[in-house]
């Protein structure tokens, strides 16, 4: 009797000492790097090969899966990454559509995650839940707070025929109302689309005094092409969905003079000194430029890069509440990053809440416009 | 809505109905030889897009090193299909592919708009009769339901081709002429009038081909009697690939005229493919005149929709097709009785 409760205690040691001899932060990150969204999950991943291997003196291990831009993919994923790998955290997912469903997984499972796409969720339903990408209302208040600026009383809207062209037009309306403004018209058209000729002689018809665009990528030039063909001489406002070089190759002359948010980190070389989030951007700009090219500058590294800095920032008041791969590493990582204070990131500067689990100010946009062909930063 | 914008719709109306038009006339070919609805179709025009944009910007584009390979597949199973046609597959796919590749690396440095366009519709056109003789040939005598599911596979392929040969971005064609003209008040582009005169040209020359030639007389045999056309000697397989051959080229043609109106990107031909095929629906899927007054109607249609109720544009597009098909079937007769 004795010997054999020798044994199991000596097992149970065994046991015990293996798992501290694993004991390292294991983050899961769920990036849409094939499929449609590929173009920009690049972005997302490259981010990755900047990261720490050690944070808080602890080894992490990152594991990196792709859903090819399949919201059912992320939750499989998200599935495994917990009940197999047992991670302390996810980055990600990168989409909007898997970040919706994994989020019910990674909170019934208390594993802190950081969506990395704009996702509107209530944080008081989904605690574990927290978000690096500017709330697009955020986005489009700035803007507006520079139409103000230059006398801007009535816009017209065209967007994508999408959710997309809904949630920009949506953020317009808000903005319009609290600034005073009155939106004319909304027009809409869809991605693929050959012609947006009809569209444009019918923003024209109702004069307004600038345009908002809810479009974005390379088939967000097409209304301005238009316009400007159709000899509009208003101002043509739009989101950071259509911030790139892209965008310009496909205006040519027209884009010339279009005026779009983005985040701090594409124009990373140009922010006033003034501005905190230039040195981190330009740290992190800089090696990343130089391993993947100056044309690879986007926005979607930041937020993974982001994504890092939070869980780094969070992490050294985890590991006092428990070892990593236990639920009280998890439950405590998760209460220190709702504390987040005052933390610069690339994308913006965070300050988190039990009510705001995104934390981004107007910091955490700038103002950019097409001069001479490139996109250049309003001062 | 005054009358100039209304003329502006209608001229604009005119010019992409003249693109569905287009596309409309390919379809029909391909299924009056194959019976196969060529869904496909709508991705060999941003092909065509994407090929003479990179043409026109010095690269080569990857979709010639597509039509190598598949050539080289091609060239390959002809050697092993007798003498006849190895002879044949050796000048077809063996020949052809080369000297358009020599001619692509060679001039595309020079980028010349005209070369571009000659290039990427010599680059495109062949692909009609290889997606022939890899998906469809040996299918045999499939249903048609069979077959558009494979059309509609195909589709899926060739646009995730399109993604990794072209990547995300929209890119231009060149422009034939940059030339405007001013009627009164209405300044009409030289490209969309070079659409139209492309479009007259096509239609007569394919009147043409199908009343004097013999090889258009060949594709109608097989058209009105597949059987028939059969037993009095008429290769099933060739006038197959001819068909698609021609209906390549017409995609080709089609993505390079309203490419230079309108960037395009990897995934836009398959919504454009659409339309041309309601055009074609209102034909019956057998009447080109038919088929033509559909595709101007849906032009015009789409562009007024887009002015008055732009979100619904599409919708009141395809809510065309509903009439037109309690129609056909009030009129009674099933397409695959014809097969």
């Amino acid at each position: 009797m004795k010997a054999r409760l020798f044994a199991v205690a000596t097992a149970v040691g065994l046991l015990g000492a293996s798992v501290a001899a694993q004991a390292q932060i294991k983050i899961g990150a769920i990036l849409s790097i094939s499929g449609p969204a590929a173009a920009m999950g690049v972005g997302y991943k490259g981010a990755f090969d900047f990261f720490p291997a050690e944070i808080g003196g602890q080894k992490v291990e990152y594991i990196i899966r792709d859903d090819a831009t399949d919201a059912n993919n992320a939750f499989t994923i998200a599935q495994k990454m917990i009940s197999e790998d047992h991670v302390d955290a996810f980055i990600g997912p990168s989409l909007t559509a898997s970040d919706a469903a994994v989020a019910p997984l990674a909170n019934q499972a208390h594993v802190p995650m950081i969506a990395m796409a704009p996702y509107e969720y209530d944080p008081a339903k989904q605690p574990y839940t927290f978000s690096d990408a500017q709330p697009l209302p955020l986005m489009v208040s700035v803007v507006f707070k520079y139409m103000q600026q230059k006398g801007v009383k009535d816009i017209g809207y065209i967007g994508f025929s999408d959710g997309w062209g809904d949630q920009v037009l949506a953020a317009t309306n808000i903005n319009a109302k609290a600034d005073g403004m009155t939106v004319l018209t909304d027009e809409r058209y869809a991605r693929t689309d050959t012609s947006v000729e009809a569209q444009a002689l019918k923003l024209i018809s109702v004069h307004p005094q600038a345009i908002m665009m809810g479009n974005s990528a390379t088939p967000a030039a097409l209304p301005v092409v238009a316009l400007r063909r159709r000899g509009y001489k208003g101002e043509i406002y739009g989101n950071h969905g259509i911030v790139s070089p892209a965008f310009i190759k496909v205006g040519g002359a027209s884009a010339e003079g279009v005026v779009a948010d983005t985040s701090p980190l594409v124009v990373y070389d140009q922010l006033p000194d003034s501005n905190p989030i230039k040195p981190v951007a330009v740290a992190f700009m800089a090696d990343y430029a130089k391993k993947f090219g100056a044309e690879s500058v986007n926005p979607f590294a930041g937020y993974s890069y982001d994504a890092m800095l939070l869980l780094q920032n969070a992490i050294p008041t985890a590991l006092k509440a428990g070892q990593p791969g236990t639920e009280a590493f998890r439950v405590a990582l998760r209460d220190a990053l709702e504390k987040t204070h005052e933390m610069i990131g690339v994308s913006g500067i965070y300050n988190m809440s039990p009510t705001n689990h995104n934390g981004q100010d107007a910091r955490a946009a700038v103002l950019v416009e097409v001069k001479d062909g490139v996109w250049t930063a309003i001062r | 809505m005054d009358l100039f914008v209304f003329l502006a719709l209608l001229q604009d109306g005119i010019t992409t109905g003249a693109i569905y038009l287009l596309l409309a006339i390919g379809l029909l070919i391909v299924f009056a030889v194959t019976r196969v609805i060529f869904v496909p179709q709508g991705d060999l025009l941003a092909f065509g897009t994407l090929t003479a944009a990179a043409l026109q910007s010095g690269t080569v584009p990857g979709t010639l090193w597509l039509l190598d390979g598949l050539s080289a597949l091609a060239l390959i199973a002809s050697l092993f299909a007798g003498r006849r046609a190895a002879l044949r597959g050796l000048v077809a796919w063996g020949v052809y592919p080369l000297l358009v590749t020599l001619a692509a690396i060679f001039l595309a440095p020079r980028q010349s708009p005209v070369a571009a366009i000659l290039l990427a519709l010599a680059i495109v056109t062949p692909m009609g009769p290889l997606i022939w003789r890899f998906a469809f040939r040996p299918m045999g005598d499939a249903p048609v339901l069979t077959l558009l599911i494979v059309a509609m596979a195909l589709h899926f392929v060739l646009t995730g081709i399109g993604l990794v040969l072209f990547g995300p971005e929209q890119a231009s064609a060149p422009t034939i002429t940059d030339a405007s003209f001013d009627f009164g008040i209405l300044t009409v582009s030289g490209q969309s009038l070079a659409v139209l005169g492309c479009c007259a040209v096509l239609v007569i020359g394919l009147s043409w081909f199908f009343g004097t030639t013999i090889y258009g007389k060949v594709l109608r045999a097989s058209a009105s009697d597949r059987l028939g056309a059969r037993l009095v000697g008429i290769d099933a397989g060739a006038s197959g690939a001819l068909a698609f051959g021609l209906a390549a080229f017409i995609a080709g043609l089609a993505g390079i005229l309203i490419g230079a109106i309108t960037p395009l990107s990897y995934d836009a031909g398959f919504d454009i493919g659409l339309k041309g095929f309601v055009a074609a629906i209102m034909g019956g899927l057998v009447s080109f005149p038919l088929a033509a007054a559909g595709a101007v109607l849906v032009g015009v249609l789409e562009s007024l929709g887009s002015f008055w109720a732009s979100a619904y544009s599409e919708v009141i597009v395809f809510t065309l097709l509903i009439p037109v098909l309690v129609w056909l079937s009030l009129r009674g007769g099933s397409t695959e009785d014809r097969a």
